[in-house]
């Protein structure tokens, strides 16, 4: 619904009992991202550990939502347990719309139930089932299971976790209807920690637009641009796997836990060739007719006299990266029977990938052996890699616990954390030079989404730290305007600053209209001062030796300008964290 | 009268477009339910899509079942509808056998009056426009045979 105030349920899930409140703030938070800071404010334990009891798990959507094409996302917020601190991570699926049409702009859930449970909420309803049959349940199966049990097909959204949230993995993901993610940063944990094997939101609310034909003039205009112009087309064709191949031409992918930054093997698990081999059908987010999401096939033969099944598996350019080249496994099919056990333990695919990168290379250095991993570690070994991501997502043993906390936690065990490829959290796929491991080593999700590094990089030869960092603050400016809407950032080309004040004029949003950017730098600042808060240290950020041996088309990594951009970045960001509301950068 | 058909929806992403089209320029709202067409994931997301919608019934048993004619039998199939003589009863939904109509929480039936707004707003071409047997030249609608 149009309105100033947010509407937010809040939940208790130790008592079973929820409330609504209305919140002021549209003009400072608009919703989103900046929901989701004035809700961590007033529901947020910054002393206290992730996991306590307290701590509240955070669901927002933003004015756009729904209104306008690929409003489609929901920001997730929560204390990491990946380093305890304040987190975000966004998702698609059909969450967004169904937080809309439950006529909520906010969840938030506290407490822990006292047995595993279903929570479902929805604009007629709110209730907990006990579901502790489900405990131990892969995604997959908790899926077919939750399906089964509420009502409301294609007009809800099934958030749930599998074995990994339920331990306490530092990478366990949310997963979200199956396709979608809330991946990183350990949210899963979160809603294990909750005792939440699932969240369903139904809504079925239906709200009046505004009189006049601007709304739905403007409505056109903005899915034409979506549609029918080349701006979405590489989402909407080969999808972001059409990165593999231009990235390992840069010299830029991640091979073998970063040893090399290209190979010819490439050619087993381009874009292309995922498309051509492996492309069952696309799919798409609630409210999105760019329909991103690919899905791919893995067939096994189970029996012999030509016994198959075969199982559905999304793909995207990070999984590919992380489940492939990060391990150098070199065939399709192969990386997509790897991303088929992430998907089924819930974990993040790219923490996953990462942590076993560096588990292969240890085993390679001598740092671990089968001792530790249970089955021996070799790049290129997909069927290792299959057991291993089943242990990391059970936390089978002590080696697969510790490492579910982190690349960097193992390594602090048992050597090796000079090639533990970590930027913030296990690295995303771009190998672009100083000022990408900058940006995500420094960013406040440590995502490759927080700005656009790697593409300064590919776009500057000089090397003028003051300019990048500047690039830096000013993209996160609009891309936390963006997350605050709810956009998907690939639309971001489309929804520059202009577009979306006309979207939210056109809604009756005028006072936050004319003051996005104020807003938006708020809002940017607010994140800041509680990722400060719950201990984050920019300062103390250091990038491991593996990204200054890296070379990529522009040659080595230049030591000397990344520790200057970390310098720079690190004094920037604790300004903006110091700076009270209202005041700019040059006060 | 050309009627709605779904005669692609192996193509369907879910993305919601027709359902969010329909709502927006037939019913003149913001809904994904409140539209003659209405997206459902079929035996779980893994397998795809399936739109719920009106077949173009001749004679249709929602239209004979309205106590208030609000829903008229329509030329060439499905119904004509009348809100204003509505009363909310709820008969035509309980009498259309591919549950097509959706009530609201007032009992307000939504249902597909084939007028084809959304057609265009699926990106891989789900939806048509059709022509029924009574378009056929010199035919009243009855069976044609080889």
């Amino acid at each position: 619904m149009i309105r100033d105030a947010f509407r937010v349920l809040t939940v208790d899930v130790t008592s079973g009992r929820g409330r609504i409140l209305m919140l002021d703030g549209r003009e400072q938070f608009a919703g989103g991202s900046g929901l989701a800071a004035l809700l961590f404010d007033k529901f947020g334990q910054p002393d206290r550990p992730w996991n306590d009891v307290e701590q509240p798990l955070i669901f927002t959507i933003g004015p756009l939502t729904g209104y306008f094409p690929l409003m489609s996302k929901t920001v997730c917020a929560f204390k990491s347990p990946y380093h305890n601190q304040y987190a975000e991570s966004h998702a698609g699926g059909r969450s967004a719309l169904a937080l809309r049409f439950a006529d909520l702009d906010a969840l938030v859930i506290t407490g822990r139930a006292p047995t595993p449970s279903c929570l479902a909420v929805g604009n007629h309803h709110l209730d907990i089932q006990d579901v502790h049959y489900l405990w131990g349940k892969n995604v997959d199966a908790t899926g077919k299971m939750l399906r089964r049990m509420y009502s409301g097909s294609g007009h809800r959204s099934i958030l749930r976790i599998g074995p990994a949230g339920e331990t306490g993995s530092a990478m366990a993901g949310i997963n979200v209807d199956t396709y979608r993610h809330f991946g990183r940063l350990g949210g899963g944990a979160v809603m294990g920690a909750k005792n939440l094997k699932g969240i369903v939101i139904e809504g079925d609310a239906a709200f009046s637009l505004p009189a006049g034909k601007s709304y739905r003039k403007l409505f056109e205009d903005v899915y034409a641009r979506m549609t029918t112009t080349d701006m979405m087309s590489k989402y909407h064709n080969l999808g972001t796997a059409a990165n593999l191949e231009s990235l390992n031409e840069l010299k830029s992918l991640p091979w073998r836990n970063l040893q090399q930054t290209s190979d010819p093997a490439i050619s087993g698990v381009t874009g292309e060739k995922f498309a051509d081999d492996t492309l069952l059908r696309n799919a798409a987010c609630a409210g999105c007719p760019v329909g991103c999401i690919h899905v791919g096939f893995v067939r096994e033969k189970f029996m012999a006299e030509n016994q198959y099944l075969y199982r559905q598996v999304a793909y995207d350019y990070e999984p590919i990266f992380a489940t492939g080249t990060m391990l150098g496994v070199t065939d399709a099919f192969a990386v997509l029977g790897i991303m088929d056990v992430v998907e089924k333990m819930g974990l993040d695919v790219m923490s996953a990938g990462v942590a076993l990168a560096w588990a292969a290379e240890a085993t390679e250095k001598g740092l671990i052996s089968a001792k530790e991993s249970i089955v021996p570690l070799a790049f290129g070994d997909a069927p290792a890699f299959k057991q291993a991501i089943d242990h990391l997502g059970r936390g089978t043993n002590d080696f697969y616990r510790l490492l579910g906390q982190g690349t960097l936690a193992a390594a602090r065990e048992f050597g090796g954390d000079d090639f533990a490829c970590v930027l913030g959290q296990e690295m995303a796929g771009y190998a672009t030079g100083e000022v990408y491991y900058a940006a995500q080593a420094l960013g406040f999700r440590h995502s490759h989404l927080d700005s656009g590094g790697y593409s300064y990089d590919q776009k500057h030869e000089e090397k003028d730290t003051d300019k990048a960092v500047a690039f830096l603050v000013s993209d996160e400016q609009e891309r936390v305007l963006l997350t605050s809407m709810v956009s998907c950032l690939f639309a971001r080309g489309v929804y520059k600053p202009d577009l979306v004040g006309e979207c939210l004029n056109t809604l009756g949003y005028a006072t936050l209209a004319d003051n996005m950017e104020a807003s938006s730098s708020h809002i940017q600042k607010k994140r800041w001062q509680i990722r400060l808060a719950t201990g984050f240290k920019p300062d103390q950020v250091q990038i491991p030796k593996r990204f200054l041996d890296v070379t990529t088309w522009k040659g080595k990594t230049d030591s000397p300008y990344l520790d200057a951009l970390l310098a720079a970045y690190a004094r920037k960001i604790e300004k903006l964290a110091k700076m009270d509301s209202g005041e700019s950068e040059e006060d | 009268m050309k009627i709605l058909t779904t005669p692609h929806m192996e193509r369907c992403i879910g993305c919601y477009s027709c359902s969010l089209a329909c709502a927006r320029l037939v019913h003149r709202n913001l809904s994904w339910l409140t539209a003659g067409i209405r997206i459902k994931s079929s035996g779980g997301l893994s397998t795809g899509y399936t739109a719920v919608t009106c077949l173009a019934c001749d004679p249709a048993p929602c239209a004979a079942t309205c106590p208030t004619e609000a829903f008229s039998q329509r030329k060439g199939g499905g119904v004509n509808v009348k809100k204003s003589l509505c009363i909310h009863c709820g008969e035509c939904a309980q009498a259309c056998p591919v549950d097509a109509i959706y009530l609201d929480n007032t009992s307000d039936p939504f249902v597909c009056i084939h007028c084809g707004r959304c057609v265009d707003y699926c990106p891989h071409e789900c939806l048509a426009m059709t022509g029924t047997a009574s378009d056929l030249p010199g035919d009243s609608g009855k069976e044609v045979r080889p």
